[in-house]
């Protein structure tokens, strides 16, 4: 086995024709009974590993990665709080996690019994009356709110066709419109950030189906004439859908419902705690208002008698959005995370990350200018100042930077209505001495960089890697081994 | 309560601000919809509270011995997946945006991307998506694409989720038209496909189907592309541990439902969507792409690539919406696969037909119950019952504790009263032979 | 093979050699705000091309860019070269990263478009 600090081989470079690690003794496979001419003619090219081979080299491959435990994650609208280890344990208990999808409803009453409860909690925190926890992520929630959209006007005897969104939106909201066949109206935002009310009117229309709306906006700032935006889009007969990869500004603060939203989606890995995994599994919801309620994805949980029972609507359901109930596991942990906050206490979250997020603003503003003249909420976008983009300076540089001073970069170039924008978000779970840290290697950046230009350029200098290639990845890729 | 914050700290950072009281910074947000009164409880509870009461909710379903399969098998979990899987810098990582930060991601993907092409045989293979049915809609959009054409063909075999969920994602688009290829004997009519195939995107097929028979697949995709059509190949990976892969049968794009490769049922997710092509196809896969380069040292590294076919690029003009996938459920699949290598996974596939075989055998020796169809299967099977198999399944469940598999009428009328039951290695003889006598007792 | 002068120039950055068949790229300029392309997608020969209608796409590692037709017409022949090797793009735009040729169904559209001084001049304005 190769195990020295430099390896960087893949497993099946350390693959031993012969070597075994784990087998499957049943005895019943004597009786396997798989005619030839439908057998697997060509060798499987797995790598052959004893077990703690495989152990090492994942342990390893770990030791690569920064990681919101070991390390301070900004990332701008990720919302990268911390996982509390509790809600791994919950959704490990075996009772939960060995539960076949299609049990008997009379086999799933505890996990049926905290799916009601979840979403009884969730759709009093957004103010609204139904919910679906079928999608399997914040895009395949969008999805399924713009099918409920879809089919409520389709009930309705009405042809809409466009969705409207600004352009700081995330790139998910024109891609799910579009997948639906919708055509995207882009509004360009206003200087301070916000969406223009005026060009929104002058937009919407009957054939508007639908506003999407991140609130906070992908700017980190709050829409103050909400009421004007959801009264100009129920006057046109259309439905306010908020993008709530942001909610984490607003949770417990303030309720969506109650300035309008027809309908928004959740991320449980944002919001919620739930960890991303290197990307994913995430879960998703769409929480709607009584007049969507109907298209909803089924099955939903209701509750019958002394028990739960899984809910096959009307009819008038959209249909499935995904084989089965849902990410059920990742809704597990998110119960968890809901058990361990009070009303007053889900406030908190979002008052320290909105005071984290103007505490990281405050002391940076100086050298690096903050996009917004206001204070934000739950995140602000800087950009490198005039000083440094004289040095040549740019915010990839101030990244790669930033990783080797041991934090990981803020989102970059994003939103791209800002030139060079990064975009720093430190939630709610990050304390006073770890951003005092985070803003000292910030202005080091700048100072290191105005000093030698050439060298921060070059960063990072402390990683298993330098910068890599991208060009030569694209332009003949190699994706497998 | 995960906040760090002491009143002090609030009181420094806000003087820091400059802002003399929280409610300054929030002066954007309406003060009328500021603090609404929440109906959720006063209190929240204590850690051991907590797990009390979740430990209570866990309790309250039941383990029965189960032979449900229908597209979510029962697998034994290696302890070495759990191990590397809970490493938190695999579980609390993000995206791999920073490639230098994240190589230990972005190498387990490449390493998952290669396992899915071994296991099917395929050119290539994305970082994941969200499960086997999503997998299968997003293959079937891409043969739309590259076809322009709008018929879609499917084998009556193919999993009824699945195209629902197909169906779902095609809701917008009425011109779009399903023509099922009608079962013989529980298989696709192989015979019927010329005429079917005429101006057809592409032959969607289920091997082993959901009915559990493995389709013989020779000369199908020669038939479809006599039509100009694509093949799309939904298979178990396990199942491929023996049987014939969709490289092998000449498949288009080839899915899966990687909840196979030892992942916890759940109640149906996370799970994980294996998608995978020929190579000529290639971007036209979904979502996100890992690929080998090399840094400016000449070192070997991995970065997210082919990114301008994605949504935070190409907008409205992307493949695909998908921005989060499965990435940690690809880890566990690529470390399972790992520790078995090629022969475990052999031994696994041939376990899950010999416990299935020896399950059908058993079962179609009690009185009034039959094996439905005559063909090969792999790891289910369909049997007939007398009388109501929905109210059979109940007693047993209720009399026994076994769950002795999915009642099908609601799925597939015309197969009248029956059962697909499955068996996969986690079954002993001992287990069956208790299913039998279940049954029996109940009969 | 055409010199920078002796083509036409739209506004979305393609540049066209006029004659019977019409020879379809993208400015030296264009290449250089994109970086290094690495892909192409092209047209397909026969494909019926509208003006001012998006027809090719060029992307670079981190982004895509539409390419407008200059003209309405017909493919007639596309340059399978610079799907093989998207870097001839960077290197050689006018000459051997020539995109696609077409036959134009109305050659007076080409009229509209510009020529080198005022393609450098537009530039510069756009940069303000």
């Amino acid at each position: 086995m190769i195990c020295s600090v430099t390896d960087n081989s893949l497993s099946i470079e350390k693959s031993d024709a012969g070597r075994r690690g784990l087998c499957c003794k049943n005895p019943l496979r004597a009786k396997a009974n798989v005619p030839a001419n439908l057998r697997r003619k060509s060798p499987l090219r797995l790598p052959e590993l004893s077990e703690f081979d495989v152990v090492r080299h994942y342990t390893r491959l770990s030791r690569l990665n920064f990681s919101v435990d070991t390390h301070f994650y900004p990332l701008g609208s990720c919302t990268m709080k911390y996982n509390p280890r509790f809600n791994e344990e919950a959704a490990a208990l075996e009772g939960f996690a060995a539960l076949h999808p299609l049990a008997h409803d009379t086999c799933a009453q505890g996990t049926l019994e905290l799916l009601h409860d979840l979403s009884a909690r969730l759709t009093e925190l957004c103010g609204l009356d139904a919910i679906t926890l079928q999608p399997a992520a914040g895009a395949h929630s969008e999805f399924t709110g713009l099918l409920l959209a879809k089919a409520y006007f389709e009930a309705k005897g009405e042809n809409r066709t466009e969705i409207v969104c600004p352009d700081s939106a995330h790139g998910t909201n024109p891609a799910t419109a579009s997948m639906m066949g919708f055509t995207t109206v882009n509004l360009a935002s206003k200087p301070d950030g916000r969406l223009d009310v005026e060009e929104l009117k002058k937009h919407i229309g009957p054939k508007t189906a639908v506003l999407m709306l991140t609130m906070p906006n992908t700017l980190g700032i709050f829409e103050s004439n909400i009421e004007a935006i959801a009264k100009a889009v129920h006057d046109a007969g259309a439905l306010f859908y908020m993008d709530g990869a942001n909610l984490n500004a607003l949770i417990g603060m303030v309720k969506p419902g109650d300035f309008g939203v027809d309908l928004m989606h959740l991320n449980f890995h944002k919001t919620f705690s739930t960890p991303h995994g290197g990307g994913g599994p995430g879960a998703g919801a769409i929480v709607c208002s009584k007049a969507l309620a109907p298209f909803l994805p089924v099955p939903t949980v209701k509750k019958s008698g002394s028990g739960y029972v899984s809910d096959f609507g009307d009819g008038r359901s959209i249909g499935k959005v995904k084989a089965f109930f849902g990410n059920t596991g990742i809704l597990v942990r998110a119960y968890a995370y809901m058990l361990a906050h009070s009303a007053a206490e889900f406030g908190d979250i979002a008052r320290c990350a909105i005071i984290n997020a103007n505490y990281v603003r405050s002391l940076l503003m100086d050298i690096y200018p903050s996009y917004s003249k206001e204070y934000c909420m739950h995140e602000c976008v800087l950009t490198p100042g005039a000083d440094m983009t004289a040095k040549g300076l740019k915010t990839l540089d101030v990244a790669k930077g930033l990783l080797d001073r041991g934090f990981h970069a803020p989102t970059i170039y994003f939103p791209t209505i800002v030139h060079e924008a990064i975009m720093i978000e430190p939630t709610e779970t990050e304390s006073k001495e770890t951003l005092d840290e985070f803003v000292a290697a910030m202005r080091d950046i700048h100072d290191a960089g105005i000093a030698d230009p050439q060298k921060l350029k070059d960063a990072p200098h402390t990683m298993p890697v330098k910068r890599l290639d991208e060009v030569q990845a694209a332009r003949q890729p190699n994706l497998h081994w | 309560m995960y906040i760090p914050h002491t009143k002090k700290d609030k009181e420094e950072m806000l003087k820091a601000i400059g802002a003399s009281s929280f409610e300054d910074l929030v002066k954007q947000v309406p003060s009328k919809f500021l603090w609404p009164k929440l109906n959720l409880p006063g209190e929240s509870l204590d850690e051991s509270q907590a797990a009390a009461l979740l430990s209570g909710l866990a309790g309250k379903n039941c383990r029965p011995l189960n032979f449900l399969g229908a597209g979510a098998y029962e697998r034994y979990t290696p302890a070495a997946v759990k191990a590397i899987t809970s490493r938190t810098e695999f579980l609390t990582a993000y995206t791999p945006y920073q490639p230098e930060a994240s190589q230990g991601t972005l190498q387990a993907i490449y390493e998952f991307q290669s396992t899915v092409s071994a296991l099917y045989g395929m050119d290539c293979a994305n970082a994941s998506m969200y499960d086997g049915a999503s997998s299968f809609a997003e293959a079937v959009r891409a043969a739309v694409r590259v076809t322009g054409r709008k018929k879609i063909v499917y084998a009556a075999g193919v999993n009824p989720q699945y195209m629902d969920t197909l169906k779902t994602y095609f809701a917008h688009s009425p011109e779009y038209s399903y023509v099922k290829v009608p079962m013989k004997d529980g298989a696709m009519d192989k015979a019927a496909l010329p005429a079917l195939l005429e101006g057809a995107a592409c032959l969607a097929v289920q091997t082993p189907n959901f009915l559990g028979l493995i389709e013989d697949m020779s000369g199908v995709a020669e038939t479809a592309k006599k039509a100009g059509a694509l093949l799309v190949a939904a298979a178990d990976p396990v199942s491929l541990g023996i049987l014939a892969t969709p490289g092998e049968y000449g498949a288009d794009f080839a899915v899966g439902e990687g909840q196979s490769l030892g992942l916890p049922l759940a109640y149906g997710g996370p799970y994980l969507g294996l998608f995978s092509c020929k190579k000529e196809h290639v971007r036209q896969m979904p979502g996100r792409i890992c690929g080998l380069t090399k840094d400016k040292d000449g070192k070997r590294g991995f970065v997210l690539t082919l990114q301008a076919r994605e949504q935070h690029i190409r907008r409205d003009k992307a493949a695909s919406n998908i921005c989060s996938n499965e990435a940690l459920c690809a880890l566990a699949a690529t470390v399972y696969s790992a520790l078995y290598g090629p022969e475990g996974l052999k031994e696994l596939a041939e376990a899950n037909s010999g416990a299935a075989a020896f399950a059908a055998e058993r079962l179609a020796g009690i009185k009034g119950v039959s094996l439905k169809f005559k063909g090969p299967f792999f790891n289910e099977f369909v049997v007939s019952v007398p009388g109501s198999a929905a109210k059979l399944r109940e007693k047993v469940l209720a009399a026994r504790g076994v769950d002795i598999g999915l009642p099908l009428a609601p799925l597939y009328p015309e197969l009248g009263e029956t059962l697909l039951v499955c068996a996969t290695e986690t079954k002993t003889e001992a287990d069956i032979l208790k299913l039998e006598a279940a049954i029996k007792e109940a009969l | 093979m055409p010199k920078p002068e002796e083509v036409k120039y739209t506004k979305t950055h393609e540049w066209v050699h006029l004659g019977a068949e019409a020879a379809v790229g993208i400015s030296d300029h264009a290449q250089h705000e994109m970086g290094d392309v690495v892909f192409v997608e092209l047209p397909k020969v026969g494909q019926k091309l509208e003006k001012e209608k998006p027809c090719a796409v060029v992307e670079s590692v981190k982004s895509a860019f539409d390419i407008y037709a200059p003209v309405s017409g017909e493919v007639t022949a596309v340059n399978e070269a610079v799907t093989g090797d998207p870097a001839l793009l960077n290197q050689s735009p006018l000459d051997n990263g020539w995109l696609f040729k077409m036959k134009a169904s109305n050659p007076a559209e080409g009229e509209t478009m510009m020529d080198w001084a005022a393609y450098q001049e537009f530039i510069k304005q756009a940069a303000h």
